[in-house]
């Protein structure tokens, strides 16, 4: 398991809460939602750096008003061909106004890192080996032309309202 | 038509070039071929009961001239020397070596096309009328739309791995003649009470293993908000679209489980949700685009005297004039079709000399335009009815004047278990029987509108649900069988087909065919009154006492 974020692997500063476990006082734990609903009260006043882990087809509406609490939303790919990661990752960003990291996991594929970085990602498990062997040797895939507009700095192209290259 | 700029030419460049490289780390064992397996499906390359299959996508079925002709070269180079054109107006090749797949693409870029999305759980090809800015009964050329939907979906970075594949397609004319009704998304220019132009929306039709008709969403839906419209549409089956079971995991299944009503309510929440910032489509960009396919200055004219006279004179030319030649919008021009379903032949399949001959026809009679129909055929769609004559011979001299277009040799058909690998029974060696029963002469012209619809599995790729009769290949205890519907209809007045009953054997089923054909000879009004209104008329009873004698003697 590595972290690739900005073209490069990262230490990662996070770490799955395990089953039963307290989480640390210090925070920078990543909590499953089910987990989070049950023990939220006792995170009042604690400014302990948190995240959350949310499985696809959870609606986000579902911890919507506790968004701003995180400091991390981690987004699960069970397999790469479950794109609901992609929605919910715009939605957090474009509609929810999420500003923290939106790390992808699971089936997290070289092919797919670019398109889920114009979702609005910023980090991403790799599990993957050859993956993350791909990455090492070439880093990931940049083309720079794209028919919509994404969450990564990009510039119009023409007067196209929907072309787009990284800007 | 529309042509590529700097960005779009070099968008398709980058992608092959991506693609060359995820081949030669395929053929180097670099990857496996379940790793391969995404990508290859994102360049439209499948791996067939045989060979792999390459299928090119062909933008709302229009074609130039020069772009026919590099498919004919692509088939005599690189294939057996035919192609073969599908129910979605795209093109695919049965043969093609993996090593050569990189080079196809390369040659497909130097005439503005591409596989892209021809395949995969995305957002596909989008599909329009074949007859679109020619016909006579169009409200709006719907290709302008269609291209500004391609651009959008493709490799778009949210809905590229949605629950299924996601057909879109586009209907201009009153009569609708793209079966919008039986896609994920049809889209059907329309005129409000306010004389403005937009969209009825429908969604979640389609065919397969569950078959079903498009709901409405919208009645009207204006031009500015098509791009956020689908985003919405689209946002919301990927997001509860289901992922459990592929084979219900189509929008159709979506909105016949949540309900039309909660459907709606949801997209239109997601559409006024959503910022129309970057989508919304200023009018200026949409006449921009619209340019492109302006339609050729065709002056009109009052007589016809080469025509007339080579249609006094000779009937196999009248026949053709009659069946393959549809009123264009200016008078003293038709639109032609040249039907891929020669009497015998394979349904679709055309050889490389045949899209050369017709690459020639278009560029020197059709102000160089094609169209391949979801029917199967090829279309030259402006065409001064004066020169009919010399594109006919031409025709002829290709084995390309097969004078059957919407008649009942005019059949559409997959491939079936000839090439498929999911097919249970053959489906080409049908239509090829059926075709030689009934041809294309004198009874043929006789029996008039009948459109046949062969598939030789429930995937349902040869849209026999909406076949006026729909025949369906099975396989009962190792022997193929073969299923009868009828009653089904893709146009604007959508109806599935009914099940006749059991099904037939492979050497039955033809006489079946006939048995049908005769009792709608015997029920019709008059010819006026096609395949189809009879059956809607009388229904299904005379038809099931033809084939299975169940009342014999007793109403007597």
């Amino acid at each position: 398991m590595a972290l690739w974020k900005n073209g490069a692997f990262v230490d990662d500063a996070w770490r799955e809460i395990a089953e039963g476990e307290d989480p640390p006082p210090a925070g920078h734990v990543i909590l499953p939602l089910d987990w989070w609903e049950q023990e939220r009260d006792a995170f009042e006043g604690s400014n302990a750096p948190l995240g959350l882990r949310v499985a696809p087809g959870v609606p986000i509406e579902r911890f919507a008003r506790d968004i701003n609490r995180f400091a991390l939303i981690e987004l699960v790919f069970p397999k790469f061909g479950d794109g609901r990661a992609f929605s919910m990752a715009r939605l957090l960003r474009e509609r929810h106004g999420f500003r923290g990291e939106l790390r992808a996991t699971g089936d997290v594929l070289i092919d797919q890192i670019q398109m889920m970085a114009r979702c609005g990602f910023d980090t991403f498990q790799i599990s993957d080996a050859t993956t993350e062997r791909l990455l090492r040797e070439r880093g990931a895939p940049a083309y720079k032309r794209f028919y919509q507009p994404g969450a990564t700095p990009e510039a119009p192209v023409d007067s196209r309202p929907w072309a787009r290259r990284p800007g | 038509m529309y042509r590529y700029d700097e960005f779009d030419a070099a968008f398709v460049a980058d992608r092959v070039s991506a693609f060359r490289d995820q081949v030669s780390r395929r053929l180097s064992g670099d990857m496996t071929e379940e790793q391969f397996r995404p990508h290859r499906l994102m360049n439209g390359l499948y791996l067939q009961l045989h060979a792999y299959m390459l299928r090119v996508a062909v933008p709302y079925g229009t074609l130039n001239a020069r772009q026919m002709h590099k498919l004919a070269h692509i088939a005599r180079v690189y294939d057996k020397g035919f192609g073969h054109f599908t129910t979605r107006q795209n093109i695919q090749y049965n043969w093609p070596a993996l090593s050569d797949v990189p080079a196809i693409l390369d040659e497909l870029a130097s005439v503005e096309m591409h596989a892209i999305q021809t395949s995969g759980n995305c957002i596909r090809n989008v599909t329009a009328d074949h007859f679109a800015g020619a016909a006579a009964d169009e409200i709006e050329d719907p290709r302008p739309y269609a291209e500004i939907l391609r651009q959008w979906s493709s490799i778009h970075p949210e809905f590229t791995f949605l629950p299924r594949k996601f057909k879109i397609a586009v209907n201009g004319a009153d009569w609708d003649r793209a079966a919008i009704q039986v896609h994920d998304i049809g889209y059907q220019i329309v005129r409000n009470e306010a004389g403005e132009v937009g969209f009825a929306v429908y969604v979640g039709g389609g065919l397969g293993r569950t078959p079903m008709i498009a709901r409405k969403l919208r009645d009207f839906l204006p031009k500015a908000d098509l791009l956020a419209y689908t985003q919405a549409i689209v946002r919301v089956y990927n997001l509860e679209g289901r992922r459990d079971n592929k084979y219900k995991a189509r929008i159709k299944i979506l909105v016949h489980e949540k309900g039309v009503d909660p459907m709606r309510e949801a997209v239109e929440a997601e559409f006024a949700a959503a910022s129309r910032e970057f989508i919304s489509l200023p009018a200026s960009e949409i006449a921009r685009i619209k340019s492109y396919f302006a339609p050729p200055a065709l002056q009109a004219r009052a007589a016809c005297d080469a025509y007339e006279a080579r249609r006094q004179t000779d009937p196999r030319f009248a026949a053709f004039a009659a069946n393959n030649v549809h009123p264009h919008r200016v008078a003293g021009h038709g639109v032609v079709t040249i039907s891929l379903k020669p009497i015998g032949g394979v349904p679709g399949d055309a050889t490389a000399a045949q899209m050369d001959a017709v690459a020639d026809l278009a560029a020197r009679y059709g102000h160089d335009e094609i169209r391949v129909s979801h029917e199967q055929n090829l279309v030259l769609p402006h065409v001064a009815l004066d020169d009919l004559p010399a594109i006919y011979d031409e025709l002829a001299a290709n084995g390309l004047a097969t004078a059957n277009a919407g008649l009942i040799s005019d059949i559409i058909a997959c491939p079936g278990l000839d090439y498929c690998a999911l097919a249970t029974a053959r489906s080409i060696p049908i239509a090829q029987r059926i075709s030689e029963r009934f041809g294309e002469g004198e009874r043929a012209r006789d029996i008039g509108e009948l459109k046949i619809k062969i598939s030789g599995c429930i995937n349902a790729c040869g849209h026999h649900h909406v076949g006026h009769i729909g025949i369906l290949g099975l396989e009962r205890k190792g022997v193929e069988t073969y299923q009868i519907t009828l009653g089904g209809s893709g146009d604007e007045t959508c109806s599935l087909g009914t099940l006749t009953g059991p099904g037939f054997s492979s050497e039955e089923v033809v006489d079946a065919i006939e048995r049908i054909v005769n009792v709608y000879m015997s029920v019709r009004t008059d010819r006026s009154e096609d395949f189809l209104a009879a059956y809607r008329r009388v229904g299904m009873q005379p038809f099931k006492e033809a084939l299975y004698e169940t009342s014999k003697g007793a109403d007597i």
